[in-house]
């Protein structure tokens, strides 16, 4: 009896505790909100927004609802999240390796980049692009082309935008080149499996990436134009570009900071998990007589990626966390447009903070699950 | 690579090709060197394209020529092992050494020999170079922030005065040592309270009230980096234990906590501890924003801290805890005098991490209106007087986080190099 009472008490304690608090707060809420005029709900969710957004992916004016906002605000999010995350995998592979290599002074100047950018806060880094380095380009008429179609100007980049013609055709064909592609790995596997056979599976399956697509601008009706940003003179002093893609200042500072930043863990992360492989491993490799590149594709890489995935999803969470500091620079995003303007002018904190709260709570939450399958499902069965 | 066998060095001829490939190498660095310092291009005879990739072959071919498996002279070996295994890796290695011949004479421009720091005024800034005039002048507010003026050795004497108690711990003798714990975990954050409350705040023993607001600038970030240490440690200690405690209710409760405060963004915790948290106090209870911030970093934090520290409690073996238990110590007993100190060593390095996420953390609270330094730099640089000197502020304030973050790695390191051998 004793025993278990032992067990029981600790247990209640907190959960009063728990409850008393969350219980005040909720008292201290209610009579607040009474006292304000305030009601608790989601009804502001539908009402006009009547704020405009600088940028945005879908089709978004003042006449949308708040609940639209918060879909411009959570896109625009993940937009900067995905490129980041593609701009930092890059950097952070090509880095990391760079760390192990023979060369010292490649070697140091990887190291040298890791201890650089991953001791400056990152806020201080976004504010240097935007503020300082994106400050210091040329305005849109004094701007020289890039390659005679790209134009970097202060006012952001502006480059060409695709005009597609049946883009469903060409998808259908992407589509059918990567089934095409994982059917002849199979093959090529099992093909190596009972007769030793190897096919040269990287090769075909560019040449299928490449040929299949182009088959549908031949024959498919495919077509794809260049729609090229052209200066466009205003008033006397006002110049804008008509046409391309204008890609805002705040994205090009936002991304290039959050890549150059999260490139540095990811670099930390690839460079454990190649140095976690024991040396016995690469001469094994090498004493059956496996080339340098088998080595690597054969036998380090599969057992480093069981290393570098699990704390790499972690810098990409966290890349996406931190590309809510997008506010600081006035980038609309999830923050920015849904804690900040819809805030301001709803006042209704208790919603609006919970909502934006959940929303980041549920990215995590979502790709953390996933890890843990993944890594339930890479990890070494031992016997 | 390996079939260019060609102008390839043997040992009875290596002389030849060394001299040769001295030259060349000589040549190419040469030439980029002229060109970044002095302006001039020795090979503007040639087409533009074929100029600007000279030196690159030039000292391709001299890498090329003087590699040689073993020489036996010890400088040559030692570059080929290093810097030239390869016709790829020469390649880099020129590279490199030209970007930073190339990048010098712009940056030293820059920084020194262009740079102003005379003067007082915007019009002293004349050169192309940066304009340290602009640090010079507003070097008080990027410390102190909006802090009187004639009051700052408040500041100053709380900063010493903590940094002199902190090293009260290397003085006593034996006898005291059992004490040290207790000292730094209960009673330096008392007193350090204490004296941030009446020194730096004042308002008592005739000292002037200074409002939270006044604060801001460096000091402000060690405010904040120091008091969110000190709350975050103790809380993150307690959410490990509850994640790994064997009663369902006080688990489930620690998991929920961490898990949600490692989901959100610092930032919307920030805007949740401005916006959000007065909702929900009392009506006529006041908290003053700085408190809010350092609460609302500290829980953040904590969670973080939570889990390095269960990384430590899970890597321990299981014999350490059967030890204890068959000594007869309760679950606190065993856990004070066994298992943590045991579990923290192990995790100084990952502790060091966070806490450096936090002091990097820190110049996120402008989204509550306190003006930490790089919040300073953004009110300075919109100052009528003071346009368009952003770059400087920004370079000043890397160069300070840098140099406290990468201390405190090196730092972390040493003790993680130190604790190892204890093991």
């Amino acid at each position: 009896m004793n025993f278990k009472l032992n067990k029981i008490i600790p247990q209640l304690a907190t959960l009063l505790a728990v409850i008393l608090v969350f219980g005040f707060l909720t008292y201290n809420a209610q009579v607040n909100m009474d006292n304000r005029g305030i009601e608790f709900g989601f009804g502001f969710l539908t009402q006009e927004s009547s704020f405009d957004v600088q940028f945005s992916l879908i089709d978004y004016d003042g006449s949308h609802s708040y609940a639209r906002a918060y879909l411009v605000g959570l896109l625009n999010t993940l937009l900067v999240a995905f490129i980041g995350i593609i701009l930092s995998t890059i950097l952070g592979v090509i880095v990391g390796i760079a760390r192990l290599s023979p060369n010292y002074l490649i070697e140091r100047t990887a190291a040298w980049y890791v201890e650089f950018f991953r001791n400056i806060p990152l806020l201080l880094q976004i504010f240097f692009w935007y503020f300082a380095a994106l400050r210091a380009l040329p305005l849109p008429q004094d701007t020289e082309p890039m390659l005679g179609v790209f134009f970097l100007t202060i006012k952001g980049l502006f480059v060409p935008r695709f005009v597609w013609e049946n883009l469903d055709i060409f998808f259908y064909s992407i589509i059918a080149a990567i089934i095409s592609i994982i059917v002849i790995r199979n093959y090529a596997r099992k093909l190596q499996e009972n007769e030793g056979k190897q096919l040269p599976v990287f090769y075909i399956s560019i040449g299928l990436f490449i040929i299949l697509p182009l088959i549908t601008f031949l024959v498919g009706g495919v077509s794809l134009n260049f729609s090229i940003p052209e200066l466009e003179q205003m008033s006397n002093t006002s110049f804008k570009y008509k046409g391309g893609l204008g890609i805002p200042p705040e994205l090009i500072a936002l991304t290039l900071a959050l890549g150059l930043y999260t490139a540095t863990f990811i670099a930390e992360c690839v460079r454990a998990g190649i140095q976690g492989i024991s040396k016995g491993q690469k001469e094994a490799a090498a004493s059956i007589g496996l080339t340098p590149n088998q080595i690597l594709k054969l036998v380090i890489m599969p057992q480093a990626l069981r290393i570098i995935i699990p704390p790499t999803t972690n810098q990409y969470l966290n890349l996406t966390k931190n590309s809510s500091l997008a506010a600081a620079i006035a980038y609309p995003d999830l923050v920015l447009i849904f804690a900040g303007t819809a805030l301001m002018q709803t006042g209704r904190a208790i919603e609006i903070v919970s909502i934006t709260m959940l929303t980041y709570l549920s990215i995590s939450l979502s790709i953390s699950v996933l890890m843990n399958w993944y890594n339930k499902k890479i990890a070494i069965k031992e016997k | 690579m390996n079939k260019l066998n060609f102008l390839r060095p043997n040992i009875e001829n290596l002389n030849t090709y060394l001299y040769s490939g001295i030259f060349l190498i000589s040549i190419a660095i040469l030439d980029v060197t002229l060109n970044s310092f002095f302006n001039t291009n020795i090979t503007s005879f040639l087409p533009n394209f074929i100029s600007f990739l000279l030196p690159l072959i030039i000292g391709t071919v001299g890498l090329h020529i003087i590699r040689i498996e073993f020489s036996g002279i010890k400088n040559l070996d030692l570059l080929n092992k290093n810097i030239n295994t390869n016709t790829f890796n020469a390649v880099l290695t020129l590279l490199i050494i030209f970007a930073v011949i190339k990048s010098i004479p712009p940056f030293l421009s820059w920084f020194i020999i262009d740079a102003t720091i005379s003067g007082d005024t915007k019009e002293a800034c004349t050169g192309t170079g940066a304009c340290w005039t602009y640090i010079k002048i507003w070097l008080n507010r990027f410390i102190y922030g909006m802090y009187p003026n004639e009051l700052q050795w408040r500041i100053n004497l709380s900063f010493i005065a903590l940094i002199a108690l902190a090293f009260v711990g290397l003085i006593p003798s034996e006898k005291f040592k059992k004490f040290l714990t207790l000292y730094y975990v209960v009673i330096y954050p008392i007193i350090a309270f204490v004296l941030i409350y009446y020194l730096i705040s004042g308002g008592a023993f005739g000292l002037e009230w200074v409002e939270t607001g006044a604060w801001g600038g460096l000091s402000l970030t060690f405010i904040v980096s120091f008091f969110c240490l000190i709350f975050c440690f103790p809380v993150g200690m307690f959410l490990a234990l509850g994640r790994r405690s064997e009663l369902p209710t006080v688990r489930y409760i620690s998991v929920g906590f961490i898990e949600f405060w490692r989901g959100v963004p610092l930032i919307t915790v920030l805007f949740m501890s401005s916006v959000m948290f007065p909702m929900f106090l009392p009506e006529d209870f006041f908290m003053d924003k700085l408190v809010r911030v350092i609460i609302a970093i500290s829980l953040f934090e904590a969670a973080y801290v939570a889990e390095v520290i269960r990384g430590g409690l899970q890597a321990l073996p299981r014999g350490q805890y059967d030890a204890a238990k068959s000594l007869g110590m309760g679950y606190w007993k065993m856990h004070i005098f066994v298992i943590l100190p045991q579990a923290l060593k192990l995790v100084i390095p990952g502790i060091a991490n966070t806490f450096l996420a936090l002091v990097k953390d820190t110049p996120l609270i402008f989204v509550v209106g306190l003006l930490e330094i790089v919040g300073m730099l953004n009110l300075a640089k919109t100052n009528p007087k003071w346009l368009g000197y952003a770059m400087e502020g920004y370079v000043f304030a890397a160069i300070i986080f840098w140099i406290i973050c990468y201390a405190m790695s090196k730092y972390s390191y040493n003790l993680e190099i130190k604790y190892k051998t204890d093991r």
